[in-house]
């Protein structure tokens, strides 16, 4: 007759085979999120296309071959850049060489004036990827400020805090994300 | 007084570690849940740069990487240099490489997919803008610099 009692087993093991998967597992982690500038390229053009964009509402940014910046045919520095763009952008004493706004409809907005300035940002092959990107954040960083304005006037709240899917395109469009990047072209060698 | 004294003289006591591999477990959970094993070996350096306007790569499943940078191995030269999948590329392989990154995902998955160039940053822009001519010309509109989130810039 087998034994009624069931051998008990040996669980000692256990923490030792668990501990080995563990530090398995810790050798494998990798903790890093994938973070970035998002951005969306034009499609290719023709070569005979031609935009017909004024003077008066284009900001020109552009970078040498040894990272320096001109601004609007100036020498300028990527400090004060931040500000010129969203002075531009919103040219609050509607100056004659600054852009021309239009007043448009948005669903949730109402009537609102929207800047029709565009940056132009043209970079040499030369320029280091570091001064780019650090240039891309300035410019995405003022136009997520004029956002938060808008946002903050109609709702009250930043607009990274804007929950509300249809509100949050609202203030996309009344201030869009207005950067175009030149064809290359070989300014300053390599 | 006399109690206190027999206390201490009983010796060590032995600590209770039936509870340990059950902790050991939670910890190992947490860490399988958050793994994700690297897929490929760089072959080249990358030093992001650095930026504070970041947005986070949502789904990780749908992007596609390019690494640019020196290649780690001096024998294959101090120049730039593109990696695609396993090894070096130029840039006229990538309509290539996105074909094939768009044939592995779903029909419906096609259009979200996202190319992250994870550049290094001492990278000469000329290299960056073949690719992104590159990515044009095949529709891969969506892309990101791949850079880290700092709280603050210094210029």
């Amino acid at each position: 007759m087998a034994s009624k009692e069931v051998p008990e087993i040996n669980a000692g093991s256990m923490a030792d085979i668990a501990f080995l998967l563990l530090i398995f597992f810790l050798v494998t982690t990798t903790m890093d999120v994938d973070t970035g500038i998002t951005r969306k390229l034009p499609p290719p053009v023709e070569d005979d296309t031609k935009f017909d964009i004024k003077d008066r509402n284009i900001f020109k940014v552009l970078v040498s071959s040894s990272d320096r910046l001109m601004v609007e045919g100036e020498r300028s520095d990527i400090s004060t850049l931040r500000d010129d763009v969203k002075a531009f952008m919103t040219n609050p004493t509607n100056r004659e060489d600054l852009p021309e706004k239009e007043l448009k409809f948005i669903e949730n907005l109402g009537d609102i004036e929207v800047s029709k300035g565009v940056v132009s940002l043209k970079n040499d092959r030369g320029t280091s990827y570091e001064m780019y990107i650090k240039i891309q954040n300035e410019l995405t960083a003022a136009f997520a400020e004029l956002r938060d304005e808008v946002s903050l006037q109609f709702y009250g709240v930043k607009f990274k805090n804007l929950i509300n899917e249809d509100y949050r395109k609202a203030v996309q469009k009344a201030v869009p994300m207005a950067i175009s990047e030149a064809e290359p072209e070989n300014i300053g060698g390599n | 007084m006399a109690r206190f004294k027999k206390k201490q003289s009983s010796g060590m006591q032995k600590i209770n570690t039936s509870a340990l591999p059950d902790i050991i477990f939670m910890l190992l959970f947490f860490f399988m849940v958050t793994t994700t094993m690297r897929e490929i070996t760089l072959i080249v350096q990358v030093k992001s740069p650095e930026a504070t306007e970041v947005q986070k790569l949502e789904k990780k499943s749908l992007v596609s990487y390019i690494y640019v940078g020196v290649p780690l191995k001096a024998q294959f030269g101090t120049e730039s240099r593109i990696q695609l999948n396993d090894a070096f590329a130029s840039t006229t392989e990538i309509p290539e490489f996105i074909a094939s990154e768009r044939e592995s995902r779903d029909e419906a998955d096609r259009k979200f997919l996202t190319t992250s160039i994870k550049a290094d940053k001492a990278t000469r822009m000329g290299v960056i803008t073949d690719i992104k001519q590159e990515l044009r010309k095949v529709g891969a509109f969506k892309i990101n610099y791949s850079s880290r989130k700092v709280a603050k810039l210094s210029y």
